[in-house]
């Protein structure tokens, strides 16, 4: 008989009597502690179950109230009870009523015999603590905490706020340096006898009184203070979710739990029947042990806790919708947005689909439809291309594609004609490339040799439109990467421009572009633009005329 | 949140728990069991009309997930629903031959049966052709669900509907009792959801799915909403103010995350469109007992018949809940 337990246990009971049974029954005693809180009745109901099992003893009881000393109290009186109880232990482990071994007891017994005199807890000092809530670390000691963090939480922000500003603080007594740990240790006796039976015991407890969530600094303190060798880490496993409390294990946890080599695993649902029947079977297939490695669960929750802090980035959904998501990724990839080139070039699609890959859409966001990469008429995830459809949401049109094409680069046409409402989306996300040749929407137009008359309006409308969106490239806050140049200096030199934008999307490679794709004939363009300005039209966002080639005389401009 | 409009949301709170106190008076007590509900028993609610053949497979579906009473609302069926009911150990009957519309679509009704029966019970409130789905559901019972949201001090639970239909002509398979309507109705739409928050309740508005594609392709705004709350740790002062999609207080509505990370939720897998809904459409559309004068009904009525498929190329077929996790429509959250 050299290990013992300590148990504190507040609900779940036949659970912690059948872990409790089962410790004794490997010759283990149990001193339990019930909380305060439990009626009276069903206490002694509890208690008396084990009148038959002397290994098995109780507490007297304290209110134990979450992150108070209270618990320390508990932890303290059944201590007491148990190292009085039975003064032949060398260790004593600290449980609760929802802890579970997943190694029988025995191999933890062996374990600790081969340590017999190392305190297996954790104990770090405040500056390396990366677990507390609310920042408070070093301020835990040297703080006053008169209000409860779970019920009265804005007079405990207040009251340390004030302490903070005042500059109030306490002494910490001599021979204390503060350190912080998970509450559950495995301590051996020695140290415990020490920490309970110290001189000074009154005047160290009425400090940590007042220290806030002393359960995690009493004993991780004094034990730098008693114990000889300490080991600073828990035998127990226990995680801790974003919120601060513990996560919870189930039965689909079980061979996560099998392969952990953990010797305890604390919180385990009370229901999860098959954990307890498959752990608490010493008679179970003995599997090859190694040192306790709980770095497979560690994933499980970490990843977990990340989800639910930041969660998938481009995500719109009824669990995650960021109600400001300016300042943060605002789709989940990368993608392309083509302005003017499809006007400028003749199939130019293909091209892009060529040297891009992925899926190389129409003008997602045109009056009539949104055209979908290979004339389809419903996208991944179901989108459809009606265009009211897509207009009563416009930027979680967008997000929905990219979402239900994750992994696939997408890339689509824009111009003053589509609808422009998903403009300040395009601009502001950093997952966004644009590549804008301004003006060149008036091509078409040219080219469709109908009288200035009938279309001067149009232009004057679509310079409009297009003039708002390129004044969003200078707003506060653009994360886009932004290639733009008006129509005149694009043609002046679109080899090295287009050849520039494709090594960005792509990454740079050795590769140079040779199957440039064919520019529209331009010839006579700067004669429909001076028609354009006889008509009224100042063309503003084409650029400086004077860039242009002279398309009359040198013919179409080999590319 | 001011004072003034926490005011004014206290004081709507009491005008909805004033229509269910008046509504009571339509309400029959059929088959009364609430006394065997069991301290911290979770309970389901419902409201239906004519869903005789639904029934064993609803009740079994729920039982197998834990839940232990169910209070049922039975609107003047025809086809022995109530019969039925009764026969159950488990299930507490109430029925009335007043409307439907009336009655908030039944919201009043609900209101009051909840107010009565549910008080500081989980309590999941859903339709008959409703299936819950929550990460894990197929390794951990509803009570390891509410065990954790307890123990996290959330209230309410939000699960989005996910409306499920067949592949090919939706009368093409008859539906028999007992049988699992997704079996037959097992794709949905994955990515076409359209999210609003609504100021008022702080819920958000979802739209989309195949009703949105289907049938309000012109008139998206009408299309059904399909963001719920059904699962909430019930409260004798909390009340329904809109269909499961709202409650009050509006804490209750705040089953998203509005920084960026995820909360756990789940998915009310709607089975609606198997064949017995084609007679249902036509009779709804004439009763106009539904929400907008059944508007959403007469587009049915109008856009659909035997023939029609609402299966497209890019509809998924469910499989489980980790494949609707993937998708994005629910989250495990910091549940693991």
């Amino acid at each position: 008989m050299t290990l013992g337990f300590v148990m504190l246990v507040h609900t779940a009971f036949d659970r912690a009597e059948q872990v409790a049974r089962y410790f004794a029954s490997h010759g283990c005693p149990v001193a339990i502690h019930v909380d305060g809180k439990v009626p009276p009745r069903r206490f002694r109901a509890f208690r008396d179950r084990f009148r038959t099992e002397p290994r098995i003893v109780f507490a007297s009881r304290t209110r134990v109230e979450w992150g108070t000393w209270s618990i320390v109290q508990a932890t303290q009186a059944a201590s007491e009870r148990l190292v009085e109880g039975f003064p032949d232990l060398r260790h004593v482990f600290l449980a609760s009523g929802s802890c579970l071994p997943l190694r029988p007891v025995g191999e933890l017994v062996a374990y600790l015999d081969a340590n017999p005199e190392t305190d297996f807890i954790e104990s770090v000092t405040t500056d390396h603590v990366t677990w507390t809530i609310d920042g408070l670390e070093e301020e835990r000691f040297t703080l006053r905490f008169p209000f409860s963090w779970r019920r009265q939480r804005r007079m405990f922000n207040a009251c340390v706020k004030l302490q903070r500003r005042l500059g109030l603080t306490r002494r910490i007594p001599d021979g204390i340096v503060p350190h912080l740990g998970s509450q559950w240790w495995c301590l051996t006796r020695r140290t415990l006898h020490s920490i309970l039976n110290a001189p000074d015991r009154k005047a160290t407890d009425a400090y940590f009184a007042g220290v806030w969530i002393p359960d995690e600094s009493y004993f991780q303190s004094l034990a730098r203070r008693y114990s000889t060798t300490i080991e600073s880490r828990s035998l127990t496993l226990s995680k801790f979710d974003i919120h601060g409390k513990p996560h919870v294990f189930y039965d689909d946890h079980l061979p996560l739990l099998q392969r952990s080599d953990c010797f305890v695993a604390r919180k385990v649902w009370p229901r999860a029947d098959a954990l307890y029947r498959t752990f608490l079977d010493d008679n179970r297939p003995v599997a090859k042990r190694t040192e306790p490695n709980p770095g497979r669960i560690d994933r499980v929750f970490s990843k977990a806790n990340e989800r639910r802090a930041s969660g998938r980035a481009g995500l719109y959904s009824q669990a995650r919708f960021p109600l400001a998501p300016h300042g943060s990724v605002l789709t989940c990839a990368r993608y392309n947005v083509f302005c003017g080139l499809d006007d400028l070039y003749e199939e130019f699609d293909g091209w892009l689909d060529r040297h891009l890959g992925g899926s190389v859409h129409g003008h997602l966001y045109a009056p009539e439809r949104a055209e979908f990469a290979d004339g389809a008429r419903i996208a991944a995830g179901c989108l459809s291309d009606s265009a009211t459809l897509r207009d009563y949401r416009p930027t979680q049109f967008l997000t929905n594609l990219l979402w239900s094409t994750r992994g696939q680069r997408q890339s689509f046409f824009f111009g003053p004609r589509d609808n422009q409402e998903v403009a300040g989306l395009l601009v502001h996300d950093p997952n966004a490339t644009l590549v804008v040749v301004s003006g060149a929407w008036a091509v078409p137009m040219f080219l469709s040799g109908q009288p200035i008359e009938e279309i001067k309006v149009e232009v004057a409308r679509l310079q409009r439109i297009e003039l708002d969106f390129l004044r969003t490239f200078r707003n506060p806050g653009v994360a886009a990467r932004i290639h733009h140049w008006p129509l005149a200096d694009f043609v002046a030199q679109p080899v090295e421009k287009l050849q520039n934008v494709v090594d960005e999307i792509n990454g740079a490679g050795p590769r140079r572009l040779t199957d440039l794709p064919q520019m529209r004939d331009l010839r006579g363009f700067t004669d429909f633009l001076q028609r354009l300005r006889n008509g009224g039209v100042q063309p503003k966002v084409i650029g400086d005329v004077a860039l242009f080639p002279d398309f009359a005389d040198a013919g179409r401009k080999a590319p | 949140m001011g004072l003034i409009s926490s005011y004014r949301m206290r004081l709507r709170r009491r005008y909805w728990r004033l229509r269910a106190l008046r509504r009571q008076r339509q309400l029959t007590t059929v088959r009364d069991r609430t006394r065997t509900i069991a301290p911290g028993a979770i309970l389901v609610a419902s409201t239906m009309r004519n869903e005789r053949m639904r029934l064993p497979y609803f009740l079994d579906y729920y039982r197998r997930l834990g839940a232990e009473h169910f209070l049922i609302i039975d609107n003047d069926s025809q086809d022995g629903t109530p019969d039925y009911l009764q026969a159950q150990p488990d299930v507490s009957l109430w029925t009335t031959k007043a409307s439907y519309a009336g009655s908030a679509y039944g919201v009043d009704w609900l209101n009051w049966v909840l107010r009565q029966n549910a008080h500081r019970h989980w309590c999941l409130t859903v339709d008959v052709d409703e299936f819950l789905v929550y990460p894990f559901c197929d390794t951990r019972p509803l009570r390891a669900l509410t065990d954790w949201l307890d123990a996290g001090q959330v209230r309410s639970f939000g699960a989005m509907l996910l409306d499920m239909y067949p592949k090919g002509p939706i009368g093409r398979r008859a539906y028999r009792e007992g049988e699992d309507p997704i079996g037959i109705a097992s794709w949905f739409d994955a990515g076409n959801y359209m999210i609003e928050r609504n100021p008022l309740y702080g819920n958000l508005w979802i739209q989309g799915g195949v009703r949105a594609r289907r049938f309000f392709g012109n008139d998206p705004w009408k299309a059904p909403a399909l963001n719920k709350v059904p699962l909430v740790r019930w409260h004798r002062d909390y009340v329904y103010v809109s269909s499961t999609h709202a409650l009050l207080p509006r804490g209750l509505n705040f089953t998203y995350d509005p920084a960026g990370g995820e909360k756990t939720t789940g998915l009310l897998l709607h089975a609606k469109f198997v064949s017995t809904f084609l007679d249902r459409a036509q009779e709804e559309a004439g009763r106009a007992e539904h929400y907008r004068n059944a508007a959403e009904y007469e587009a049915y009525a109008e856009g659909l018949d035997a023939e029609t498929d609402l299966w497209c190329r890019a509809s998924e077929r469910f499989v489980n809940w980790k494949q609707l996790e993937l998708m994005g429509l629910m989250s495990k959250g910091n549940w693991a």
